[in-house]
């Protein structure tokens, strides 16, 4: 069965190259390597754990591999989001080709970093993680998406530079790169703490954390529909899979309540400053794009409170979950924002209450996800929110806990001012029913299916946990 | 015979599949809506009566699963739940019909009925919580599930109401939230247990007392205790259905029910005597039924009036607990199925004058009586009740909490009832008295003719009738096993002896 592993990477890649050999057939090709991409990765969900030197060459020199739990529900998650995405991208015609061809690069390149056990690997897959994202944003060649590109590719290219830079550093303390070697020799003096550092600075620019969050409004604002979803739920996570690798694993003795006090703090920021920008913009994506940042928040402020040196064993699964949630939650909203914006021509939000009443698919999509983002019964958001007051409890941060609560209740804000709008029957919008562009009603179902997913989810969290 | 783990779980189904199959039936397939939507709620009510009969030979219900670590979703049907489900379903039945009549030819009735049903889902979830965690769950559904019906005129008084609604219950729900982790943190999330299971643990003052505050303003919210009832007459707005529901059984009650739940099962009513929580609660509930009142007297549209008075006379169902005695808790049990069945009424018959004859304010009333008899038959018996004449069931509530307050020494509790009492005829009998004693006007503010042969719509008439004949028949059987007053009894037996 462990035979599956190189098609997560391969088969993608196979794929995708005989698209560019082939470009008639992209969306036959792109059909076979997103089913079977997904296949895969569902499957691999039930292998065994274990590591494997691919090529047979063993762990200094070679390409080495390895599963675990975490890897596998990242490869999962990844699988199974991406196929709904696809779905969705396949019955978007105004997607140019070769999205199929960066998004197939970008997918093979996650499953190769949740598959990679060392980190100079991890740094190759980084890269051409950030390539192909960087490619998608820039995809519509339009020039505000190039200039939010060009921006991202510098943070990026900056993020891979100063996370190389830690590997050096590591390299230099230790001579190995395997994480576990490195993991079981790791003492805590000053040179490994600087290490850290500047591998989460790194990191933490390319997962949008406060205060390196900047590109991300515009290069996922700006990207179709489809690209924001694949950015925002699954590109992100990818970097922040990584930040979760070297805080509680290869760093595990580092950290001390002072990193991780400040990662509370940058997470509160983040979660504050994102939910106020998503309640003044005045555009739907922009503001979808922005309660990433604020989201990011969590997922920071979630780590923290893992990494904090007093917390007992046991609950990482609760920051998984908060990773489940949000990875569904938001690009049911992409989507959903998507649907509304092609079909109105524009995504002004007062204007939308007309296209939103049309779509009412669409619009349950989106109050879900919402309701899932500001972690409300019933859904998974409400899980993982539930798991972050509890576990800021146990450490006596009150302000942390306010801050949590408060975020909360921004989110909800910028939810139900879209509601508000497309329920206000008394505003009318001076763009006439007819001219109303028809969606494919597949994309509409996709998205209320995501929101569903983070619906159902949450009523069954001890998977995840049990495993 | 069907596992007992499962009624909880049909329970909840026979409304939360309705509600996903409306969403997608066509707007204007009206037969199969409505075929769905009756069909559901009689089935639920079959279901809950069902349970009634097994409660009563000591069958137990209930399931749960783990959902975190040490975190249980549980749902079990108890004596005070199977009550709460009854209530529910009955009026569900009967509000049902009411909208079907009401909403003929609006738009969006999809959309409306599929919330309106989802909410009977959520009512039920909050009546068979086993723990303060899965009633948090549902609690917050509730919400959720009402918003759009609030707005659902999409006016921009709507709307700006529905924020308002928002803003107060998804804030009320943050502290209750917060208060149930805190909980959690201290004292795990056991099940709610007669009698309550703080008292072994000796837990920080500051805890108790901070988780008291938390819970009791984020019950209070959606129970509309002063300060936190301002919400309430504003959703005036929303259609009348959904102020029925609002005000009867779903949202005031979902407040009034986790008040008697933490009191009862979470504290123990003995305890929370003896901390001195009860007292703090009976004074905030004494001060809202004499608020709410007062600002009743004082409102000209019917609807706000009746909106104050909803405010005051929940408050009833608390004061009753906080009480902390026997006879007291009868009282406020009572309340919580009587003041939904004469309230309900109320609004019913209220939404009645405005569909059929335009009728919105108080001095518009004149001479009603004459031309829809039934409608303001309904209407007297029910505000009587409200005012606590027998043999209405008002006055059995009224007398529980009178000797309740006696009983434990709290005289100007006494007071407060008899000025209550007072204020509720101030605020009811001149409506009474203009609908039947004045001369009726020579033509009415929007005289709509929704029947030949009835004074209204047949839909719209039956079940405000069906709810006024309860509110009598309650009353004069009162002496019986199987009626409110035996079953409230035989639950505080329970809770005090037990």
């Amino acid at each position: 069965m462990s035979g599956l592993l190189p098609g997560l990477v391969l088969w993608p890649l196979a794929c995708a190259s005989l698209l560019v050999i082939w470009p008639k057939a992209t969306k036959m090709l792109a059909l076979f390597a997103v089913l079977g991409t997904a296949m895969i990765s569902i499957l691999v969900f039930n292998l065994p754990h274990g590591r494997w030197a691919l090529g047979g060459w063993a762990a200094p020199l070679g390409i080495g591999w390895r599963l675990d739990d975490l890897s596998q529900l990242m490869i999962l998650l990844t699988g199974v989001v991406g196929l709904l995405i696809s779905l969705y991208a396949w019955f978007d015609d105004s997607l140019p080709r070769p999205f199929w061809l960066l998004w197939l690069g970008a997918w093979a390149a996650m499953n190769a970093l949740y598959l990679a056990a060392d980190v100079f690997n991890i740094y190759v897959t980084l890269e051409l993680l950030g390539l192909s994202a960087v490619a998608l944003v820039a995809i519509s060649l339009k020039v505000g998406a190039l200039q939010a590109a060009m921006r991202y590719l510098l943070v990026s290219l900056l993020g891979s530079m100063l996370f190389l830079l830690g590997v050096a550093l590591l390299y230099g303390q230790f001579g190995v790169l395997d994480m576990l070697l490195l993991a079981n020799a790791m003492t805590s003096n000053f040179s490994m703490m600087f290490a850290l550092v500047v591998m989460s600075v790194g990191l933490m620019a390319k997962t949008a954390v406060f205060p390196l969050h900047s590109w991300l409004p515009l290069a996922h604002g700006r990207a179709p529909a489809a690209v924001s979803a694949i950015l925002s739920a699954l590109v992100i996570k990818a970097s922040f899979y990584l930040l979760i690798r070297l805080w509680l694993e290869v760093f595990a003795p580092i950290p001390t309540e002072v990193l991780v006090q400040s990662l509370w703090v940058l997470g509160s920021l983040a979660l504050l400053w994102g939910a106020w920008q998503a309640l003044a913009s005045a555009n739907l994506k922009p503001m979808v794009a922005w309660s990433t940042v604020a989201q990011v928040g969590y997922l920071v402020i979630g780590l923290g409170l893992v990494a904090h040196p007093n917390t007992p064993d046991g609950w990482l699964w609760g920051l998984l979950w908060l990773m489940l949630a949000h990875a569904l939650a938001k690009s049911a909203m992409f989507l959903a924002a998507g649907n509304l914006q092609q079909a109105a021509g524009h995504d002004r939000l007062v204007e939308l209450g007309e296209v939103s009443r049309r779509q009412p698919k669409t619009l349950f999509a989106f109050g879900l996800a919402g309701v899932s983002l500001a972690g409300l019964p019933v859904s998974a958001g409400f899980l993982a929110k539930w798991w972050l007051l509890e576990l800021g409890l146990w450490h006596q941060a009150w302000w942390l806990v306010l801050v949590l609560v408060l975020g909360s209740l921004l989110t909800v804000g910028y939810v139900f001012r879209v509601l508000n709008i497309a329920l206000n029957t008394e505003f009318k919008s001076n763009v006439e029913p007819e001219a109303l562009i028809l969606i494919h009603p597949v994309r509409e179902w996709v998205s209320l299916g995501l929101a569903l997913l983070g619906l159902v989810a949450g009523l069954h969290a001890s998977w995840l946990w049990g495993a | 015979m069907i596992d007992n783990s499962l009624w909880p779980l049909m329970i909840l189904a026979s409304s939360l599949i309705p509600a996903l199959l409306i969403f997608f039936i066509a707007e204007d397939n009206k037969f199969l809506r409505s075929a769905v939507n009756i069909g559901g709620a009689l089935i639920k009510l079959m279901l809950v009566v069902l349970l009634v009969l097994g409660i009563y030979s000591g069958e137990v219900y209930q399931i749960s699963w783990q959902l975190m670590p040490g975190l249980a979703f549980s749902l079990r049907i108890d004596g005070l739940a199977v009550m709460f489900l009854l209530l529910s379903a009955f009026l569900w039945l009967l509000t049902t019909i009411y909208a079907i009549g009401y909403l003929e030819n609006s738009p969006n009735r999809a959309r409306f009925f599929g919330f309106f049903t989802l909410c009977v889902s959520a009512t039920a979830g909050v009546a068979m919580a086993g723990n303060l965690f899965t009633f948090v769950i549902f609690y917050e559904l509730l919400t959720l599930a009402t918003w759009p019906l609030v707005v659902h005129r999409g006016t921009e008084k709507a709307i700006a109401a529905g924020r308002v609604y928002l803003r107060y219950t998804l804030i009320g729900g943050g502290a209750l939230l917060l208060g149930t982790v805190l909980l959690h943190a201290f004292a795990g999330s056991p099940d709610f247990m007669p009698g309550g299971y703080l008292a072994d643990l000796s837990l920080p003052s500051w805890v108790l007392w901070s988780v008291f505050i938390l819970l009791i303003a984020g019950l209070g919210v959606k129970a509309a205790l002063v300060p936190f009832h301002s919400w309430l007459p504003q959703a005036m707005v929303a259609p009348a259905p959904v102020s029925a529901l609002l005000h009867a059984v779903a949202v005031v009650k979902a407040g009034a029910f986790g008040i008697v739940r933490v009191m009862f099962e979470v504290y123990g009513i003995e305890y929370a005597d003896a901390q001195g929580m009860a007292y703090v609660l009976l004074i905030l509930a004494a001060l809202t039924i004499v608020y709410g009142s007062v600002r009743a007297l004082y409102q000209t549209d019917i609807k706000k009036r009746l909106a104050f008075s909803t405010v005051s006379q929940v408050s009833y169902v608390a004061l009753g607990i906080a009480l902390a005695g026997p006879m007291g808790a009868i009282g406020g049990l009572l309340h919580i199925a009587h003041q939904g069945l004469m309230k309900i009424t109320l609004f019913m018959t209220a939404g009645n004058y405005a569909e059929t004859l335009g009728i919105h304010k108080i001095d518009e009333l004149n001479g009603v009586g004459r031309r829809m008899p039934w409608n303001s038959f309904a209407f007297t018996l029910a505000a009587l009740g409200m005012i606590g004449l027998p043999p209405m069931v008002g006055f059995l509530s009224k007398w529980y909490l009178g000797i309740g307050a006696w009983e434990v020494g709290a005289y100007w509790v006494m007071a407060v009832l008899f000025l209550s009492s007072l204020l509720n005829a101030g605020y009811f009998l001149p409506l009474i008295y203009r609908a039947w004693f004045l001369p009726t006007p020579t033509h009415w503010p929007n005289e709509r003719r929704l029947s030949r042969h009835c004074e209204t719509h047949w839909m719209l008439l039956l079940p405000p009738l069906v709810t006024a004949l309860t509110v009598v028949v309650l009353g004069l059987v009162a002496g019986f096993a199987l009626t409110t007053l035996g079953w409230v009894q035989w639950l505080v037996e329970q809770e005090f002896v037990g």
